[in-house]
């Protein structure tokens, strides 16, 4: 049991950490369903609620821990630790990742980050208020500031502070396996484009989860050692000055943000990468401008370590910082855009399969176009000041981070459920999902934006007590019970995923006639991948549709001659030279 | 002593039919001193902004014990010299002075820590606590986050000697820890010169 429970295969870990993302988005969601209820019915009772009205307190609670539960344990846990930690070294044809006990180090050290987290609803005070920027000097101070900001929020620095080191050590682990320990004939130009984004993730997640363990520090001693980092002088808290000594609230926000923007990187890259893989596998062709699409992903990487002031934009900054981050920010439009095309590019003329995953895919698509636009807007200071403080804000990165990469977590799963567990999972009950969760997210987010051009104020537990925003109550009710709705539609997907797992049809070992190395061992793959098997690549991972080809695909491993012997005399390919 | 060179030359013949090559080792050694660097690097610039408020100068300042701390400089850069001779006499296959030399290293690297321990007590001693000001939060926790570093450091260098790793031959254990310990050796040098720069 504990040999297979602190398994060092990269196999079960990339499952463990599947797992645990799953307990927690059903953590995260139950949350944010118990948000919308009480946006809706402000005087709505809740049965398991002392009182029966949740405090605004209760509220901010529940923000707090959604927020961090979604952010940390779902989507930076799932796309880049759970599925790339499972198929980095098969794709690249290794039988283990580099360093086989820091991964399931790391994976240990993000499950106790986790339990660390939930157990700050059980000590006294509750959950922490702070939100999940922990913005001092609400943060720093102490139970003073509120119910939750005692041992709660000293919970919660230390969740993070751990989940720092879990993910830090996981990112070595992939930068390490990704450089050294790539197949023959695995060149760089021939990896599959989730690799590529798996890689520059994992440069983020290094970069910047070492700032914020740094920043964590700083916060932990200014809570508990009393020191004044972020804490500013004559502060005077429920009438009691307190003793802290000229540190500034802003530095925290600098340092969180350096960290926070990449963060949306790392949420979304692998998403793009899945997306890359799925959309050439089902269009049946070559992904379009693979090297663009490489460059492009390194581009997003790089520029958004330069973007972080424009989360700050209200902080009071320089109109000439302001001026550089948006301009910087508006220039993430540029490969963002490079990328969109080329997906485009890669449907169009194709022989297009409907499948599940395809459909997460281009759902990934239209809901990170949507989620981008909003953007263009919050990125210049003079929108940004007027609507950085309502709906339109949450609107838009629930679209832009949440809800894309969760569509990417999901159209992986569907992809590579039949590799994973070796069975099919049921097309119908997908499609099902997917259309039920589509049109559910429009649903709650298209007019959260309209909420927030009216001057909804996000963070406000009820908005009954204002004439202005009383008036938007039956938007909120909409979008509520379209929250539930779509809720509702993940149990399809829960009883899809349980129930393939037991019985669904057996996999074959290449079920969507794909070309990476993934799909040439068994459904599931055994212990040691490849085994004693010396695996060779002799071309990219895109081959689809070569003319003269026998089969519409080529898998990545397999030689030139037999290509040409098998598929006539052309085999195609950029790059076997 | 000679119980120790047969495991050694057991261990590396292994290693070769090991499923990890030897090289993910440095390469994995060369990315976790980037996400350190990266560390060490937001604790100067929050020092820097911290510095740069308008408050900073009201707050007080520290008076650092210089002596003492251009001492620890010296020892913590003699023992990634010996360190470096260690390697020399592993690569001509000297093991016993290599063991010497390593040790030699390890030994330096626990007078620094020492040293180090001895400036904080200084300081401590004048009534300059961690609250005091923020030169002297920042420099108790530049010294302590470097020390905590360097302690995992020693750990790994008399590990090394003890005996050979489980997958990492003697060559890459060595290089490995070398990168880490000079790379150490180097990042207090820098904080070190920043603090004398500050304080004058």
């Amino acid at each position: 049991m504990s040999a297979r429970l602190f398994s060092t295969d990269h196999k079960v870990i990339g499952k463990q950490y599947c797992y645990l993302a799953m307990v927690a988005v059903t953590a995260g969601i139950l949350l944010s369903l118990l948000m919308r209820y009480h946006l809706a019915w402000p005087k709505g009772h809740l049965p398991f609620i002392a009182g029966g009205i949740m405090t605004p307190e209760q509220y901010l609670a529940l923000v707090t821990m959604h927020g961090t539960i979604m952010v940390f344990f779902v989507l930076t846990t799932a796309p880049q630790n759970g599925f790339g930690t499972y198929f980095l070294p098969l794709q690249i044809g290794a039988r283990e990742m580099a360093f086989p006990v820091l991964n399931m180090l790391g994976f240990w050290l993000t499950f106790a980050a986790f339990i660390v987290l939930l157990s700050a609803f059980l000590v006294r005070g509750g959950a922490p208020i702070s939100g999940w920027t922990a913005y001092p000097p609400l943060s720093g101070l102490g139970d003073i500031t509120g119910p939750g900001e005692g041992a709660g929020q000293t919970l919660w620095i230390v969740s993070i502070l751990i989940f720092c080191v879990g993910s830090i050590l996981s990112s070595i682990n992939f930068i390490a396996t990704t450089i050294d320990m790539r197949a023959e004939g695995m060149d760089l130009m021939r990896l599959p484009l989730t690799v590529w984004a798996w890689f520059f993730t994992a440069v983020l997640i290094l970069l910047s989860f070492s700032v914020l363990l740094a920043s964590g520090v700083l916060l932990l001693l200014d809570r508990s050692f009393g020191t004044s980092f972020f804490i500013p002088a004559g502060l005077v808290v429920t009438g009691q000055l307190q003793t802290h000594s000229g540190g500034s609230p802003l530095l925290w926000q600098h340092l969180f943000w350096f960290f926070g923007h990449p963060e949306v990187y790392i949420a979304i890259l692998p998403g793009m990468g899945v997306t890359s893989q799925v959309l050439a596998t089902f269009s049946r062709k070559p992904i379009f401008g693979y090297r663009a699409m490489v460059v492009t992903l390194g581009m997003i990487g790089l520029l958004g370590f330069g973007v972080w002031g424009h989360h700050m934009f209200v902080s009071g900054m320089n109109p000439y910082s302001g001026f550089a981050f948006s301009v910087l920010t508006m220039s993430i439009a540029v490969p963002s855009a490079a990328k969109t095309f080329n997906w485009l590019g890669t449907l169009w003329g194709g022989k297009i399969q409907f499948t599940t995953p395809m459909l997460f895919t281009l759902g990934f698509v239209s809901i990170f176009v949507t989620g981008g636009l909003s953007g263009i807007f919050l990125a210049q200071p003079a929108v940004d000041n007027m609507l950085h403080a309502t709906y339109f804000v949450v609107a838009h990165l629930h679209l832009v981070m949440g809800v894309a990469a969760i569509f990417g977590i999901f159209a992986a799963m569907y992809y590579w459920f039949p590799k994973m567990f070796g069975r099919m999972m049921s097309e119908g009950l997908g499609k099902a999902h997917f259309w039920l969760t589509f049109a559910g997210v429009y649903c709650i987010f298209v007019p959260m934006h309209f909420v927030g051009l009216a001057g909804g104020i996000r963070r406000y537990a009820d908005d009954s007590g204002a004439a202005y925003l009383s008036a938007l109550e039956p938007v909120h009710r909409f979008m509520t019970i379209a929250a539930f709705c779509t809720a509702a539609a993940q149990i399809i997907f829960f009883v899809n995923f349980f129930h393939s797992l037991k019985s669904g049809a057996l996999a074959p070992t290449n079920p969507w006639n794909a070309n990476t190395l993934e799909w040439t061992v068994a459904s599931p793959p055994p212990a040691d991948n490849f085994g004693e098997t010396k695996v060779m690549v002799y071309r990219g991972a895109y081959e689809y549709s070569v003319p003269g080809a026998d089969t519409d695909f080529i898998l990545q491993n397999v030689p030139p001659a037999d290509a040409s012997h098998r598929n006539g005399n052309r085999t195609g390919g950029r790059s076997h030279e | 002593m000679s119980s120790y060179i047969e495991p050694i030359a057991l261990r590396e013949a292994e290693s070769a039919n090991d499923a990890i090559p030897q090289r993910v080792y440095p390469t994995g050694m060369w990315v976790a001193l980037g996400g350190i660097l990266m560390f060490f690097a937001a604790l100067v610039s929050a020092w820097v902004v911290r510095k740069g408020l308008s408050t900073s100068e009201l707050e007080g300042r520290l008076e650092l014990p210089r002596r003492l701390l251009a001492v620890n400089v010296c020892v913590l850069a003699a023992s990634s010299g010996v360190l470096e001779v260690a390697r020399r006499r592993l690569g001509a296959g000297d093991v016993k002075r290599f063991r010497r030399s390593w040790y030699t290293a390890t030994a330096l690297g626990i007078v620094f820590l020492a040293g180090q321990f001895l400036a904080w007590r200084e300081i401590a001693a004048a009534g300059v606590y961690v609250t005091s000001n923020p030169d002297a939060s920042f420099f108790y926790l530049f010294t302590g986050a470097h020390a905590i570093h360097l302690a995992g450091g020693i750990v790994a260098l008399l590990l090394i000697t003890w005996r050979p790793m489980r997958h990492l031959t003697m060559a890459t254990a060595t290089q490995v820890a070398a990168m880490y310990w000079h790379f150490l050796a180097a990042i207090w040098m820098g904080i070190f010169v920043l603090l004398m720069i500050a304080s004058r």
